[in-house]
């Protein structure tokens, strides 16, 4: 094995967590997760409802402790600095690290111009000649920009479902974030739209880490480059996702994937 | 059927009558003097409201000055934080009370902690008094209102890396604006017309208040003052301050209405 493909094989580390559980008061969501996600790769996180896969996604950007009595314990590393040791402000973390939600949620009051600046905008960023080219590059990534480049003054809401979440994850990417997390991006969406989030997907993770929890086992076996499976708060196995597909370690992953429970 | 439409023709009659009533009543003596004259001396004709109208603007400015931030920053803080703050309830608590209390006696508290000690009636301590009525008012609006926004966009402006803070005012505030303007326009129309509170603080005053620290007119105490007076030509100007007065809290209602509406326009465009 060449040194080449040895880095091919071993990328770099992103984002690991080591032992990360998660609680809502005396309630613990996740038992103690450890994954490593390596740089510019898509991991896909799989499991029934209600199996922590969220809940673990939140903690990465420390969403998950803004619900009142939740809190996370254990380590998350972004290029090795762990982002819950004291004195890390979470909202410097958020900005190195974006985030798309399930139900897409465009800023209500403001057009998609405003929508997509928002990051830089409200961090005070008002100069139109640095935010035009970021709304434009963002857009093309987003692969909306053919379909609203003349009516970047209207509001975002008035776009359809698909397009709203295009929207989002342009937003997202203004603020050029070198991770990427989605929760379920494409449930609420119908198949076309999920086809085109997904090829944009295989074209934004070139540039940026991606971690993307999903209900749809196709999609993770159709896009993503690592899979781990996550059954009542614990994460199961993880590992290179055509080896989960065809070749499982763990009984209980055979089971989900060939459809007998979940 | 028949009955309900009944029920609300019957409920829109009083309104109606007051109107027309005022209109005919004190139309004819709304003139220019109205707007610039003061109360002359008894025996005298003419005068009007000017002092009035400016104490009402004064102290009603000031309340809403003092007011509105203050039940914004209550409104916020029990919508926002209150789900993690054991403060919450008893503030919430304490504004229901505050909204319930009768307004006279708003007016006998403010007397007893600013005139008393001041040792005299002020434009100040009714404004005063108007503010502790306002600052519930708009404090549980805002409330309801900034709960009604979902948390799906708190969470997305918190995921771009903002500031709490700036999420609340520039999501969550704006986004809950329109309803919370108008919860404002209609407490300060409800400040605008209160009588009681200001029996005991502003006192009112046959002129213009020379000071924050001075006895102040307003329209409802001075059309109080006109009206119980025995002389015709004091009733006639009662009649007068009546109808701005009614006039004023109508018009700020109908702003409320056409600004909101013009939002959603906005927003559904």
């Amino acid at each position: 094995m060449s040194a080449d493909e040895q880095t091919k094989l071993q990328p770099r580390i992103e984002l690991e967590t080591i032992g990360l559980q998660a609680y809502f008061g005396e309630t613990r969501a996740v038992h103690g997760v450890s994954l490593r996600m390596p740089r510019h790769r898509l991991t896909a996180l799989i499991g029934p409802s209600g199996c922590g896969k969220s809940t673990f996604i939140r903690c990465l950007n420390r969403l998950h402790e803004e619900i009142p009595g939740a809190r996370a314990e254990g380590q998350v590393l972004l290029e090795g600095e762990d982002i819950y040791r004291r004195g890390v402000d979470p909202v410097l973390i958020r900005r190195r690290i974006g985030m798309v939600f399930q139900r897409p949620n465009p800023f209500p009051t403001m057009s998609i111009y405003e929508n997509v600046a928002s990051g830089l905008l409200l961090a005070g960023v008002k100069d139109r000649r640095t935010l035009d080219p970021i709304v434009e590059r963002s857009l093309k990534q987003a692969a909306l920009w053919d379909e609203v480049k003349d009516q970047l003054k209207r509001t975002g809401t008035r776009l359809s479902g698909g397009q709203q979440q295009r929207l989002c994850i342009a937003r997202a990417l203004a603020v050029e974030p070198p991770v990427l997390l989605m929760d379920e991006p494409t449930s609420a969406l119908d198949p076309i739209s999920t086809a085109r989030i997904e090829e944009l997907l295989l074209e934004l993770k070139k540039a940026v880490t991606v971690v993307m929890v999903t209900h749809n086992m196709q999609q993770a076996a159709r896009i993503s480059d690592q899979t781990a499976f996550f059954l009542l708060g614990d994460m199961v196995e993880s590992g290179p996702t055509d080896a989960i597909f065809t070749n499982p370690k763990d009984q209980r992953t055979e089971q989900y994937i060939t459809g007998r429970f979940g | 059927m028949i009955l309900l439409v009944t029920g609300c023709a019957l409920a829109v009659l009083p309104l109606l009558a007051i109107l027309m009533h005022l209109l005919r009543e004190g139309a004819s003596s709304i003139d220019l003097n109205f707007f610039t004259q003061v109360q002359k001396p008894v025996g005298e004709l003419g005068g009007g409201m000017a002092h009035a109208i400016l104490g009402t603007a004064a102290q009603v400015g000031l309340a809403a000055g003092l007011g509105v931030p203050l039940g914004l920053a209550c409104g916020i803080y029990l919508a926002e934080y209150g789900g993690r703050e054991r403060l919450a309830g008893p503030v919430r608590f304490a504004l229901e009370l505050l909204a319930s209390t009768p307004s006279i006696l708003v007016g006998v508290f403010v007397y007893g902690v600013i005139v008393v000690p001041m040792k005299k009636f002020s434009l100040f301590s009714g404004a005063l008094a108007l503010m502790v009525i306002l600052l519930p008012l708009v404090a549980r609006t805002s409330e309801e209102l900034l709960r009604l926004i979902p948390q799906h966009l708190r969470e997305a402006g918190l995921a771009l890396g903002l500031p709490r803070w700036k999420v609340i005012l520039s999501v969550v505030l704006r986004s809950a604006w329109p309803g919370v303007w108008a919860a404002i326009l209609l407490g300060i129309a409800r400040i605008a017309g209160e009588t009681a509170p200001l029996v005991l603080t502003s006192f009112g005053n046959p002129t213009f208040p020379r000071g924050l620290d001075q006895p102040s007119a307003s329209l409802p105490l001075q059309i109080y003052t006109y009206a119980i007076s025995p002389f015709d030509e004091w009733h006639r100007l009662a009649w007068a301050g009546a109808l701005v007065l009614v006039f004023t809290v109508l018009a700020l209602n109908a702003i409320t209405r056409l600004t909101g509406g013009s939002n959603e326009r906005r927003r559904a465009d």
